[in-house]
């Protein structure tokens, strides 16, 4: 597949990328319209603040239904910052600020009258650190969020099966569901953080490098994951790692910041990021020229 | 097997002339608690002796306090049974007052206010903390003692039928409830202080796991601070019974002391050891003296023995966590 990156009009592009297979017929149109029209999650003209540093300039994207995007850009270019504007978890840093609309099935995230709660039981999320729960076992991590929000569940066990097989678990942890979460070893334990945001059957996963701290075996599994959950959700992941970027997403989302405010350089087809990016700058940082 | 294993080889870590002098310091100034705690013991072993040697272990049992005919010691009844009792009554009260409002303002001033809003109330705290017991009491038996009083009657009237709310006497005033409370709220800043410490190291990703999904902020504390700080709070309200046992003047001047074992909280007739020693201590006798001395190597053994319980239930509930 090295022959799609055209050596021709980017002569100083060295380094190889493989880039996957397009997994579904995806047009990049798809990151301009409307979420009015379409559903999914769309964030237009976003800024952000940590007291009077600003950290994100002007971001609009759009996340399509049941897709993957991925976040791209070097360290302290506000992918992270982004991704918790999106399920309004910035809001949890002391005098951060936001502006800008997040759409989510066609309406402001930031609204007055929406119940931020709501929000995030419906859109999930993973951090880079697998963060399981201490104080409870495997089994009760899983449904930790059903008991966080209050929601009611008349089959657990049958929910807990569920989760953790769409976490590629199960098999892994089906006879020891009462020992601690803790117990596990990185990539489980960041399954299990998976399943546990699965039990809440949202239909937005964001997932903040959720594979940093893992091995590449453990990473495999997550990919794998990711992809399979595609088919039901939409998901978002800011990764540092290229490669993964290129396996997983659909679409690539890259953030660069020149010493000021984050912004959003291009978003497009996976495929067109990593064979022919717009802009000279992500041609450089896909291919491991700065970041 | 292996054969051919070598000797072990013993590693010198030879310790450079500033990091000898430091070493000793160090070790000289924890030697230096020690020999003070010791000391302190010792002597009130050394002047108390003769008490336990003639009335052995009912002096801790016994409630009866008469020194009878001055000139003849063996005329004597001391025990400070109800001064003991009396003394973990009221800290237990103290306690049970003061951990919910502990817990409560540890939680507001980590999650809840504002960070400008927050250096005040710590500050509050602190002055709260640093305030002299005898304000406290004199504080108390103004203002506290006649709301007291008629909150006593109150339950007394509604919850007589059980046996700690009952009051035969009809007198109640000086009651160890008032004592108890007084003292809650003198070891509130201590808890809320120790509390407010561990609950700041709770895990900010846990925290974070928990609000996104779709936790309140309630749950998530519940779910992930609670747990996490709980050890550090048994060692904090440990902290607190410490002074609340061993508090002297406060209750000096709010508790109504009667040498009887009394479990009737509301009743103007409590015990309490500290209490007891600075009523007694001025016009002592000899013999007196040192059953003083006594009472309050008891009181000391007794606060011992409770931070020795509180390390032990903190490193415990440390290993599960």
């Amino acid at each position: 597949m090295d022959s799609q990156i055209n050596e021709t009009t980017r002569p100083h592009i060295t380094a190889k990328v493989e880039i996957p297979e397009q997994r579904s017929k995806l047009h990049t149109e798809d990151l301009q319209v409307d979420a009015a029209s379409k559903s999914g999650l769309e964030a237009r003209s976003v800024h952000a603040w940590f007291d009077k540093h600003h950290a994100l300039a002007d971001i609009s994207l759009h996340f399509p239904k049941n897709t993957v995007t991925g976040l791209i850009g070097p360290s302290g270019c506000g992918k992270s910052t982004f991704l918790r504007l999106l399920n309004r978890m910035h809001e949890f840093i002391p005098r951060a600020a936001m502006a800008g609309e997040v759409l989510f099935a066609g309406n402001d995230i930031y609204d007055p009258g929406v119940n931020p709660i709501d929000i995030r039981r419906r859109i999930g999320m993973v951090f880079q650190k697998p963060n399981p729960f201490p104080a409870m076992n495997i089994g009760e991590n899983v449904v930790a969020g059903l008991k966080l929000s209050r929601v009611k569940t008349s089959n657990k066990d049958a929910l807990i099966e569920d989760c953790l097989t769409r976490a590629g678990l199960w098999k892994e942890v089906k006879d020891r569901l009462g020992s601690a979460g803790g117990s596990l070893s990185g990539g489980q334990q960041q399954r299990l953080c998976i399943a546990r945001a699965l039990a809440l059957n949202p239909e937005v996963l964001l997932l903040d490098e959720p594979c940093s701290a893992l091995d590449p075996g453990s990473t495999l599994r997550v990919e794998e994951t990711i992809v399979q959950l595609s088919a039901t959700m939409t998901i978002v992941i800011v990764t540092h790692n290229m490669q993964q970027a290129a396996r997983v997403s659909d679409y690539c989302a890259f953030f660069l910041s020149d010493g000021g405010p984050g912004q959003l350089v291009e978003a497009d087809l996976t495929t067109n990021i990593f064979s022919n990016p717009s802009d000279s700058r992500t041609a450089d940082y896909v291919q491991g020229r700065f970041g | 097997m292996l054969t051919n294993v070598p000797d072990k080889r013993s590693i010198e870590n030879n310790l450079t002339r500033v990091d000898k002098v430091f070493q000793n310091l160090v070790t000289l100034g924890a030697f230096f608690s020690m020999v003070v705690l010791a000391a302190i013991g010792g002597f009130l072993l050394y002047r108390g002796f003769e008490i336990f040697k003639d009335f052995g272990f009912s002096f801790i049992t016994s409630s009866k306090w008469d020194i009878g005919d001055p000139e003849d010691t063996s005329t004597a009844i001391l025990g400070i049974g109800a001064m003991l009792v009396g003394s973990i009554i009221t800290a237990i009260i103290a306690v049970v007052i003061s951990v919910p409002f502990a817990v409560a303002t540890a939680l507001l001033i980590e999650f809840y206010v504002p960070g400008w809003i927050k250096t005040i109330l710590v500050s509050i705290l602190d002055l709260v903390a640093a305030l002299p017991s005898v304000v406290f009491g004199i504080w108390g038996y103004a203002v506290l003692l006649p709301l007291v009083e008629d909150w006593s009657v109150t339950i007394e009237h509604y919850l007589g039928w059980i046996p700690i709310f009952n009051v035969p006497s009809e007198i109640f005033g000086r009651s160890p409830l008032l004592a108890g409370l007084l003292l809650g709220l003198m070891i509130v800043p201590i808890i809320t202080s120790v509390a407010r410490e561990v609950y700041s190291q709770a895990p900010r990703d846990l925290i974070d796991a928990a609000s996104a999904l779709g936790g309140t902020r309630w749950g998530a504390l519940r779910a992930v601070v609670l747990p996490f700080g709980r050890s550090g709070l048994v060692g904090g309200t440990m902290l607190g019974l410490g002074r609340a046992l061993g508090e002297t003047v406060a209750v000096y001047l709010t508790l109504n002391l009667v040498f009887e074992i009394n479990f009737k909280i509301l009743a103007s007739a409590g015990g309490n050891v500290a209490s007891l020693i600075a009523t007694k201590f001025g016009e002592a006798t000899a013999y007196e003296l040192k059953a003083l001395m006594a009472a309050g190597l008891v009181l000391f053994l007794v606060t011992l023995l409770v931070n020795f319980g509180a390390t032990m239930i903190v490193n415990k509930s440390r290993k599960i966590v």
